[in-house]
């Protein structure tokens, strides 16, 4: 004990001209080696496998889902099954706005697919640009407004009322005739060749998961990515040490919303044409690819996801077409064993294997004080 | 002093049809430390959790500095400067001790963008200065989830000074303690009260231990008030020494 | 719409159709509902996978139905089967659940439903089957609403299943067992109590409730292999409406929700049927929320 007898002892900084230290939470130590690796290969990639173009951008959204949903699943500890919700509704949102730009979206819907909206290099980059931004802020707002609804749940609840929301959703855009119902609705036609649109789609997806990366990279730094991570621990200490418990979890869940509404808008445009049960609202697809990804690479840590992403679009990708009808099955098995029993992930493995290399300190002396505990009790 | 820093007036709280509380009356005065000693059972924790905000009254009046708090919940409670810590002690446990003191700055004035800023240097100086208050510097960096029962305690209770309270509620802080840690734990506890100026309302089953810091002490039985005074005065009641003894 | 609802007021009758048959399918939801109550209960597991027993079970006795056994015959070998199956799936990958935090539970017997949905779509196909069980269908009111026998069968074999479901429990060893083991499984393994047994009996019995509840469907209804997610939705809006351990709640808000399903696809049309379920899962939960706001507790 020091004989300092103020409580919040003598600030180290200022008098001595260094400049104010900022002390970086959740720090990343990634060696910029490998963001050099990962930018030569998100420029080069479509130069070096033209033909798999589409297959990569899609790398890319994968690796975008992993991550959003990892800001609410592991971060947050808040895990939904819902999050493919904002990717339908973006995508819908910006449908209708594109559209809506040129002609009525009610005659558009009502002729079935029959109309088709043609437009020059300069009406459809920008009608996509303004689609796709309010398809961020539309998913931002539905994020708000039910996530006061959805917030009030804890654990198991909030698992099934996201995937309530996301399956609600799904059966309703099918009954909306204004938006196509359950027979779609066509995006307006690329005014470019095929090649040429795979290759500008891809820079957009790679774009989105650069910015993504980078968002939730800065995001975890902040005093925001502690305090989600205390609620993560234990929701009801951080209520009693007054943290802002549902700010957070908005803010959390509408950032996701942002990305994800902005990917849906993006993705409507590549497919060329929504409907809400494959496309748009795909639960059981895309919705549990994102659960399962961030699982598989380590949930609650920043690499994991994008780990896990990488791993099972390249194993799918590869093997998807041999399986012959089985891989929903081996989707289902991947499932529960990686839930069952590799539920840490390969992030969360290393980190248990090696936890110097990630700035863990482990004192033995201490563990194995606790073990005697335990071992007591 | 005007007005005492927490009042509770004939607070009454029932769960089903069992009273915990029937019109709890107690003031905590700013600055000093006050008990509260009953038998297991006697409604303690339960009117702890009453003026936390952990679930509503049934009637009465808590007012904090001369606020009536007895409507808001816990988070809005806790910022106001009113904080408690827990019988079964509560850490976040997947981070480490620098982290858990970091996350448990005042959220008094938070506003919406300050979510987004980095922690200043000063707050860590801060952090370790209390870790090394209640003798955990060593240990700053391990998670804290690995830390033994007695050290996660200490740890909670570090936190709670970090969060700068202008009264801590105590719920059994030396439960569970190795007995030979419990006079370290007083001298803190007495060292926070007087140094650092917050006030204390502990709950506490060891008679020794709220003999010897409380100014002030209140004993429930079956919910209800059975005295207040100074230590000597409770040590002396035949009401109290009843109530222990189950003499009714 | 509105003329939907005029119809309804014109003919009353047409109440009594959809009331018959809300009640009839709302009896086989009960059972599933109330598989689901007791391995919520008991185990803490929340089985996602309840829909897709049901959907299981029903495959079985349109199979045995091909083979020449009459789907009310097969009801106990599809009962015996499913409860076989359930132990098995325990014994394999619920143990490991078990003491593992909630989102775990529910992610795996998501995983558990996929397998089993997509195994069945690979063996049955995904037409959409019934089980022709041969009786006839009454008319009454002048041929306004129409009752098939089977569907009274069926309601009374709902009915005496979960008769023999609650004695069992009430009567049987096995069932105080399970009990005790709900109310406090430490003290049940204190008091000599294989509590592992008792899990392992209350999934394999909740897989053979949601199987015979499957043989019903099959007789009165339809199966495909991806129509097990409604079933569990609704198994989950029942036991959250009702709370566990709420045997007459069950019943009631089972029965509820298949009226329900049925005014609505009545009243809306058919395509709002399926999300009448989840709709009123949404609903239910709010209203649980602001219920318990009250208190000041979340909904966990």
């Amino acid at each position: 004990m020091t004989g300092d007898n103020t409580l919040h002892g003598p600030a180290r900084t200022g008098g001595d001209g260094v400049p104010r230290r900022k002390i970086a939470i959740n720090a990343d130590t990634t060696p910029w080696y490998i963001y050099a690796a990962i930018i030569i290969f998100g420029v080069a990639a479509p130069f070096i496998f033209p033909a798999y173009t589409t297959q990569i951008a899609l790398l890319w959204l994968m690796i975008l889902f992993a991550l959003t949903w990892d800001i609410c699943g592991g971060q947050m500890g808040y895990n939904s099954l819902g999050n493919i919700f904002f990717f339908g509704a973006g995508m819908y949102i910006s449908a209708v706005i594109q559209v809506g730009m040129f002609t009525d979206v009610g005659t558009y819907t009502s002729a079935r697919g029959g109309e088709q909206l043609v437009l020059d290099y300069g009406d459809y980059f920008f009608s996509l640009f303004v689609g796709t931004i309010a398809a961020a802020i539309g998913c931002v707002v539905l994020a708000i407004v039910l996530g006061r609804i959805v917030f009030g749940l804890r654990g198991p609840y909030f698992a099934i009322g996201t995937l309530g929301l996301a399956l609600a959703a799904r059966e309703l855009a099918g009954t909306w005739e204004w938006i196509g119902g359950g027979s779609g609705i066509a995006m307006p036609v690329y005014p470019g060749q095929p090649h040429e649109k795979s290759v500008v789609f891809y820079i957009l997806f790679l774009l989105l998961a650069v910015l993504t990366f980078v968002f939730v990279r800065w995001l975890y730094a902040t005093r925001f990515g502690l305090a989600i991570n205390a609620i993560r621990d234990d929701e009801g200490k951080a209520e009693a040490m007054g943290i802002h418990t549902l700010r957070h979890k908005l803010v959390a869940w509408s950032s996701a919303a942002f990305l994800l509404g902005m990917s849906g808008a993006i993705f409507g445009n590549l497919t060329g044409f929504i409907e809400p049960l494959e496309v748009a609202f795909p639960a059981a697809t895309f919705g549990i690819f994102m659960v399962v990804m961030a699982l598989l690479g380590g949930k609650g840590t920043l690499w994991g996801p994008v780990i896990g992403a990488t791993l099972f679009h390249i194993v799918k990708e590869v093997t998807w077409t041999y399986l012959l009808g089985w891989q929903w099955v081996a989707l289902g098995l991947l499932i529960v064993i990686n839930v069952v029993f590799f539920q840490e992930g390969i992030m969360g493995w290393m980190q248990r294997k090696w936890p110097e290399r990630f700035g863990i300190t482990v004192d033995q002396r201490v563990s194995a004080d606790k073990a005697g505990e335990e071992a007591s009790r | 002093m005007s007005q005492p820093l927490i009042a509770v007036e004939k607070v009454s709280k029932s769960f089903g049809g069992v009273r915990a509380n029937s019109a709890v009356s107690i003031t905590v005065e700013e600055g000093k430390i006050t008990g509260l000693i009953g038998p297991n059972g006697s409604g303690k924790t339960t009117l702890f959790n009453s003026i936390v905000g952990y679930h509503p009254i049934d009637s009465g009046s808590i007012k904090f500095e001369g606020r009536e708090i007895s409507k808001l919940l816990v988070p809005q409670i806790a910022r106001l400067g009113l904080l408690r810590t827990f019988q079964q002690t509560r850490i976040y446990a997947e981070m480490d001790c620098v982290q858990n003191m970091l996350i448990s700055v005042p959220h008094r004035n938070a506003t919406l963008t300050d979510m987004f800023r980095a922690y200043p240097a000063e707050l860590q100086d801060e952090a370790e200065h209390l870790l090394e208050f209640v003798g955990l510097y060593q240990k700053r960096h391990l998670i804290s989830g690995d830390l033994s029962f007695g050290q996660q305690k200490l740890l909670e209770f570090a936190m709670a000074l970090m969060n700068k309270p202008k009264v801590l509620l105590l719920d059994e802080p030396t439960a569970g303690i190795n007995p030979t840690l419990i006079n370290g734990l007083i001298d803190r506890l007495k060292r926070a009260n007087q140094e650092f100026g917050i006030t204390l309302f502990v709950i506490e089953h060891n008679m020794r231990v709220v003999m010897n810091l409380a100014e002030n002490i209140y004993c429930l039985a079956h919910g209800e008030l059975l005295a207040e005074g100074h230590p000597e005065e409770i040590q002396n009641d035949q009401r109290v020494i009843d109530a222990y003894l189950g003499a009714h | 719409m509105l003329d939907n609802i005029g119809l309804l007021t014109l003919a009353p009758v047409l109440n009594i159709q959809l009331l018959l048959d809300g009640l009839f399918i709302g009896a086989v939801f009960v059972l599933a509902a109330y598989g689901l109550a007791l391995v919520w209960g008991v185990m803490n597991v929340k089985n996602l996978a309840q829909g897709e027993f049901v959907i299981m079970g029903g495959y079985f006795a349109w199979h045995l139905g091909t083979l020449g056994v009459h789907p009310i015959a097969s009801l106990p070998i599809v009962i015996a089967i499913m409860f076989a199956f359930g132990w098995l799936v325990y014994e394999t990958i619920i143990k490991y659940v078990i003491s593992r935090d909630l989102f775990t539970s529910l992610l795996a017997t998501f995983g558990i439903a996929l397998v089993v949905q997509q195994g069945l779509n690979l063996a049955y196909g995904p037409e959409v089957r019934t089980a022709e069980s041969g009786f006839s269908t009454h008319s009454l009111f002048g041929g306004l609403v129409t009752v098939a026998e089977i569907k009274i069968v069926s309601f009374c074999l709902a009915l005496g299943l979960a008769a023999t479901v609650i004695l069992f429990m009430k009567t049987s060893r096995m069932g105080q067992a399970i009990r005790a083991t709900a109310q406090d499984a430490r003290a049940a393994k204190i008091m000599g109590i294989d509590t592992e047994r008792v899990y392992a009996f209350t999934y394999a019995l909740n897989a053979a409730i949601c199987g015979a509840a499957g043989v019903l469907v099959s007789m009165i209804w339809v199966i495909q292999p991806f129509y097990g997610i409604p079933h569990s939705i609704r198994a989950f809006v029942i036991v959250t409406a009702a709370g566990l351990g709420n045997i007459p709640g069950v019943i009631v808000a089972g029965l509820g929700l298949g009226v329900a399903e049925q005014y609505s696809g009545f009243v809306l049309g058919l395509e709002f049927q399926q999300a009448t379920a989840l709709i009123l899962l949404l609903l239910v939960l709010i209203w649980r929320q602001v219920q318990l706001a009250r208190y000041r507790q979340v909904v966990q």
